[in-house]
């Protein structure tokens, strides 16, 4: 058995750089895309430049006071402002806007992609059987290795950065929109049906706004999971905390390493508090 | 009266191999033979019956009786395998998906089991659900939606949300949705059977209320045979997908078709469906301005009772007369009935009075009641051994 297996190795890297290579021969479409991503990132990056750092953080306060209107939580709010005047006080401000910007263009991608991906996968058991391993693989596939590919499409910096962390937390929204879909009520999909909704009037106005606080927690692991692309994104120059992060481990800088990923986890909560609570509040 | 809808061979086979199914089926073999043969499940098999306008039409059944694919069928939910149904004389088999809509929007409204109330509605958005779809403006169809509301007793509940409320008043919002649509027909697919039986019973009397008003086509799916009977027109009783009986509810309580309808009224209460009538018999009676006391007594001795009652020439009940005051009279040489006519404490009651309200009355006097019509005039009477062979299912009324 032994010696069958090694007769012939089977060439599957070499499959999949050709692949690879045939791929970025299509300059022009990498190039929209490229495009069209850089200028979210631009966008996201000039207002938090303009943004003086004691406006950001007051714009953080008043959000969080606004989700959670009604139920208060101070202590939340405290730490907010003391988390954030630590990532001023040790420098890491222009750091933690970057990591933002990387956090939210993939976020936001994820959305666009994964949303109708997902309602697609609830709505046919076609597509489910189809994308279900696809997003298995998309999720286990160790994480570094979406690196490559996308530094042969699109070069170092912030843009192979978001490609990868699209790739790789994308998976939970189109899970959960899917999921969310299918737990409506078989009785609330006759009652629309039977009152001659379209398949369109169906998805907006009952399955949708069903599924909404299931896929806002697949929304809000999509976001997660792109905050831990951070440090695996910084080898390829998306500049940021996870650039800190990366550069301390090649110094073994324990120090300046805890600093920067004490500030990430604070960014992390900042970010899970604040879209759960904004799932609440819509849901009422 | 038209018809409305009218069901022809319509036959439904889940699974894979339908098409194969569909001929056994026609050669007449039975739905547990072809799910052994080919696997599929006969849901429902060449169903074939009308429903006239502004009638209550039962379709009764156990569950997996294919009651609620047959009432799916009709607004095609669920796809026939085969047959045909027409609506207003309308074939719904040959409609695009476009009149198809059009059908659901405006001729056709479902009422359902566990309500299928939108929890992110509140009452009033979950009324307009149905004219909101058709585009009908948020002004009209709020005014719409507050009539039908009202209607069904819920003003001032416009703002909560379902879950706020008691499972009946769920159902009076399901209720009101259908209704808010104007539409001739609803489906009602066991529509009261997750409330509580007081509630039930409450719905099933505001239904009644609402239909004199609005008169509409009511398809009503049950499993309950007492419901069916109350409020059924036409009740329809159905097995294994296959229709076993149609006919008023009399017919199936008095000719059942087979053994299987026969064991579903074994357990009916009977006194809330009987009536005076059913149950009363023909009185001994004698005519006061015609008869006297020997013809009176002569009449006792014959059908063996001890008491008569009197009436006039029209009918009209005068009284009662005792044996032994008649046997005194006859002893004393008068002729003078009138002296000894009992005119007082004679309980009546009127023909359609239920059973059920007579019982306990029945049970505490000694005489029998007596049945009289609008003009006093004298029908029959309840003795209770009718009343209780009734209850049991043997009928003893002599008019039948």
């Amino acid at each position: 058995m032994n010696n069958l297996l090694a007769i012939q190795k089977i060439p599957l890297a070499q499959w999949i750089d050709s692949l690879v290579d045939e791929l970025t021969k299509f300059t022009g479409f990498f190039n929209v895309i490229s495009n069209f991503i850089n200028g979210i990132i631009n966008g996201f990056q000039w207002v938090f430049d303009l943004l003086p750092a004691w406006l950001f953080i007051l714009i953080i306060l008043g959000l969080t006071y606004y989700a959670n209107k009604g139920k208060q939580k101070y202590g939340l709010l405290i730490f907010e402002l003391l988390g954030l005047m630590l990532i001023i006080n040790l420098g890491f401000w222009r750091d933690m806007t970057q990591t933002l910007t990387l956090v939210l263009t993939a976020t936001l991608i994820s959305l666009i992609i994964g949303i109708p991906l997902g309602i697609l996968m609830g709505k046919s058991n076609t597509a489910e059987v189809i994308l279900k391993p696809i997003l298995d693989f998309m999720q286990t596939m160790p994480a570094f290795v979406y690196l490559i590919p996308a530094v042969a499409f699109f070069g170092i910096g912030m843009m192979p950065g978001v490609f990868a962390s699209v790739i790789f937390a994308m998976p939970p929204t189109v899970r959960m929109t899917n999921l969310g879909i299918r737990q409506v009520p078989t009785e609330l999909i006759e009652a629309s049906e039977s009152y001659g909704s379209t398949e369109w009037q169906k998805l907006i106005k009952v399955q949708l706004p069903l599924a909404k606080s299931t896929m806002m927690a697949g929304i809000n692991q999509s976001m997660m999971l792109s905050l831990s692309m951070v440090v695996i994104a910084s080898m390829i120059g998306a500049m940021g905390l996870g650039t800190r992060v990366y550069f301390a481990v090649g110094r073994n800088d324990a120090g300046n390493g805890f600093a920067a990923g004490l500030a990430i986890v604070i960014l992390a909560i900042i970010l899970d508090r604040l879209t759960q609570a904004l799932t609440r509040e819509k849901q009422k | 009266m038209p018809t409305k809808v009218k069901v022809e061979n319509l036959t439904k086979i889940f699974g894979r191999r339908a098409g194969r199914a569909k001929e056994l089926l026609k050669k007449g073999k039975s739905k547990s033979e072809i799910l052994k043969e080919v696997g599929a499940t006969v849901g429902v098999n060449q169903a074939n019956f009308e429903i006239q306008s502004g009638e209550i039409f039962v379709i009764m059944g156990l569950s997996g009786s294919g009651k609620s694919t047959l009432v799916r069928m009709i607004n095609r939910l669920i796809e026939p395998t085969d047959g045909n149904i027409w609506i207003d004389n309308e074939d719904l088999m040959k409609v695009d998906k476009k009149g198809l809509l059009n059908i659901r929007r405006k001729k056709m409204s479902m009422v359902f089991q566990n309500f299928g109330l939108f929890p992110n509605r509140t009452v009033l958005e979950n009324t307009e659900y149905g004219l909101e779809i058709q585009g009908i403006s948020k002004s009209e169809r709020e005014v719409k939606a507050k009539e039908a509301l009202d209607e069904v007793g819920l003003a001032g509940y416009y703002d909560q949300y379902p879950t706020q409320l008691s499972g009946g008043m769920q159902q009076r919002v399901g209720l009101a949705r259908a209704l808010a649509n104007d539409s001739e027909i609803l489906l009602m697919d066991e529509a009261f059977s997750a409330l509580d039986p007081l509630n039930r019973s409450d719905m099933q009397d505001q239904l009644l209320d609402l239909q004199e008003r609005l008169n509409k086509t009511i398809i009503f799916i049950s499993h309950d045979l007492d419901e069916a009977l109350k409020i059924g027109d036409h009740i329809m009783i159905m097995k294994d997908g296959e229709i076993i009986q149609i006919g008023t509810p009399e017919d199936i309580l008095t000719k059942p078709e087979d053994e299987y309808v026969e064991k579903f009224i074994e357990n009916v209460d009977r006194s809330k469906i009987l009536t005076a009538e059913n149950v009363m018999i023909r009185p001994a009676t004698i005519n006061i301005q015609k008869d006297g006391p020997r013809l009176a007594l002569k009449r006792m001795r014959e059908e063996k009772v001890s008491m008569v009652y009197v009436v006039d020439n029209r009918r009209k009940l005068v009284g009662t007369l005792d044996v032994m005051d008649v046997a005194n009279l006859v002893k004393e040489g008068s002729r003078d009935l009138e002296s000894i006519i009992n005119k007082s404490n004679l309980p009546t009651t009127t023909p359609d009075k239920p059973l059920a309200e007579l019982m306990e009355e029945i049970s505490q006097t000694p005489i029998p009641f007596a049945v009289i019509d609008d003009s006093d005039r004298l029908i029959g009477i309840i003795i209770r051994g009718a009343v209780l062979g009734a209850l049991t299912g043997n009928e003893v009324s002599e008019f039948e």
